[in-house]
């Protein structure tokens, strides 16, 4: 295991920001750290890191401990941050020269490895001109180069695809699926943005509160909720508490919820075809009618209203 | 820590503000120690010796001396340096990526603080060789070594007096998350000590040691020794002192005692260990406060939570 975390516990003040939890990450893995803001992903991400120190648990990185020998994790693991910046009034160049002297390479050496890296990351063209000037997209990709230039052995991207438009972030993704391809390199990345972790993701795990409350591939994701029971979710025109009392009244559904028009069924199994029959004979009008807790989507949502 | 010292100090050259304050101090010591240099040509004194130490001293044509400017502005540009070294990092989102590289902490912090010192010191010495041009300049004859030891232990406290102000504004760009409300802060302090700093020296001494016109000697004595002990709090007042005797070499001892006894003791000038030795105290505590207020900075950076809350 590249990463093992066990127990962690982290409080800032009285607010506690990790909860006991439990994570592991392959070598060669995309691991996807899922949650609302405010659930513990960057503190998590700063623990392992060896930027914040734990209250309780146990956490390896590469082999170390990262409050014990961050210097030895920091060398060997990339990150960018969510909100990455840069010093402004310095180029690409001359910002990730800085980055490179920081982790002693000489600049022979990173003269070579920064054209190697902007090429990756698209930005040559740009490479000599200062950073205040670039867009939001570009600084993200600068962050990924800043990542490349250090040649990690895992990669952490804390909210990588964040405030860029739809296509940046497919670009930023393809980035991240190629570095894993090319250089065999582990990736850790947070985000509350599912439908895109979703596509790259080999596994994802989702934190709610400081915990992390799901684990597995978005596949068994769906397989485990789809487990505990069907839910179906019905549009009605017209819905009133009578159709609600009919559809309880119908055989394997086991609960019926009425909100703003909308229709919550639980059931025991894909009751679909009866349901629809029975609002049309009730003279409603349905409008929509579909099975719930398939997209991750969904299986997010269940864990964070439950 | 090296690369991070390097980094700021083209960082801290490069930089306007820097540029600005160095040449508006340069322009006005200039202008200062060239009348000073033009009112020693009219009225030589009678006796020459150190007669470059008081181009830094003298003031000339309404204008204050080299000495009072360097004790008024010098904090400006250690504050200015300072202010906004951390906070600014934070501001922009350079500090998690700047610590997740494998530098220690505290050799960035470090690396921030020579380098500001660094400037410091490359500025007040490019000062005081300009202030020495123009010396040979105006006076015609070169220095002799005695006058260059003083010179050189004056630079030395005046960077030790600058480090200090540049160590406040490194501990309130920590304190402070806003870098204007930081620079506003260093600025009160500054105006404190410089202006307002006598004003309450004087009257904690009034309070603690009243005194009317025919009060007897020994209590006039006693205020006004409180009054130099309170503003020796201050590090304005610590540097004008240590810098006073180092620069004067007649300059026997401080307080009101010495200043009565003045007339009556031969002026020979002291050689440089003694003058030194006078104003020991002084230099201690300017070291000490520099020292402090930088350890304090250090400290709270280091139990920094990188993450803001």
């Amino acid at each position: 295991m590249l990463v093992s975390v066990r127990g962690l516990v982290k409080a800032y003040r009285e607010v506690k920001a990790v909860d006991g939890l439990d994570l592991e990450i392959a070598e060669g893995e995309i691991y996807g750290l899922l949650g609302p803001n405010g659930s513990g992903k960057t503190t998590t991400i700063l623990v392992l890191l060896g930027l914040t120190e734990p209250a309780a648990g146990e956490v390896q990185v590469c082999g170390f401990n990262p409050t014990r020998e961050p210097l030895k994790v920091k060398r060997q693991v990339g990150y960018l941050p969510e909100n990455v910046g840069f010093y402004d009034d310095l180029t690409a160049v001359e910002n990730l020269r800085y980055i490179a002297r920081l982790n002693g390479i000489p600049d022979k050496e990173s003269k070579d490895r920064i054209r190697e890296v902007l090429e990756q990351v698209g930005l040559t063209e740009v490479a000599n001109r200062p950073v205040g000037t670039y867009s939001r997209g570009m600084r993200q990709r600068l962050g990924i180069a800043d990542v490349l230039i250090k040649r990690p052995r895992l990669a952490i991207l804390d909210e990588p695809t964040t405030g860029i438009d739809p296509e940046g972030a497919n670009q930023l993704l393809d980035m991240i699926v190629e570095m894993r391809r090319e250089q065999g390199m582990t990736i850790l990345l947070s985000s509350h943005l599912l439908h895109q972790v979703q596509r790259i993701c080999d596994r994802v795990g989702i934190m709610h509160r400081g915990k992390l409350v799901a684990e597995g591939t978005v596949d068994e994701l769906g397989a485990k909720t789809a487990g505990e029971g069907v839910e179906l979710e019905a549009r009605v025109e017209g819905a009133g508490p009578e159709l609600a009392t009919a559809l309880e009244a119908l055989p394997g559904v086991q609960e019926v919820k009425l909100q703003n028009g909308r229709l919550f069924l639980r059931a025991d199994s894909d009751v679909r075809a009866e349901v629809a029959r029975l609002v049309v004979e009730q003279g409603a009008r349905l409008l929509e009618l579909r099975r719930r807790g398939l997209t991750l989507e969904e299986i997010y949502l269940r864990y964070f209203q439950g | 820590m090296r690369v991070v010292f390097w980094k700021e100090l083209a960082d801290l050259f490069g930089s306007k503000r820097f540029i600005i304050l160095f040449f508006l101090i340069l322009i006005v010591a200039g202008a200062a120690v060239y009348l000073a240099g033009q009112s020693l040509q009219e009225n030589p004194p009678l006796d020459t010796s150190y007669v470059y130490l008081r181009l830094f001293t003298q003031g000339a044509g309404g204008l204050p001396s080299f000495l009072s400017f360097l004790s008024f502005f010098g904090p400006l540009l250690g504050i200015l340096l300072g202010f906004d070294a951390v906070n600014s990092e934070f501001s922009r989102g350079t500090v998690s990526r700047v610590l997740a590289q494998p530098i220690y902490r505290d050799s960035w912090i470090n690396g921030k603080f020579l380098a500001g010192l660094a400037t410091l010191a490359l500025a007040l010495a490019g000062i005081i060789l300009i202030i020495f041009g123009l010396g040979l300049y105006a006076l015609g004859f070169p220095p002799d070594g005695g006058e260059l030891a003083r010179m050189f232990t004056f630079f030395l406290l005046g960077l030790v007096y600058l480090g200090f102000w540049l160590a406040l504004g490194i501990l309130f760009s920590i304190l402070f998350r806003q870098a204007a409300s930081s620079a506003l802060a260093g600025i009160a302090v500054w105006l404190f000590f410089t202006l307002f700093f006598y004003m309450a020296a004087g009257l904690i001494a009034d309070q603690l040691a009243p005194v009317a016109l025919d009060s007897p000697p020994q209590e006039w004595a006693r205020h006004e020794a409180i009054r130099d002990m309170v503003l020796r709090f201050s590090p304005v007042t610590l540097f004008e002192e240590a810098t006073r005797a180092v620069l004067m070499p007649t300059y026997r001892g401080l307080g009101i005692v010495q200043a009565l006894l003045q007339p009556n003791v031969p002026t020979n000038p002291l050689p440089l260990g003694q003058s030194l030795l006078i104003v020991w105290p002084q230099l201690v505590s300017l070291v000490a406060l520099t020292a402090v207020c930088f350890g304090i900075s250090y400290v709270l950076f280091m139990r920094r939570e990188v993450r803001a809350i």
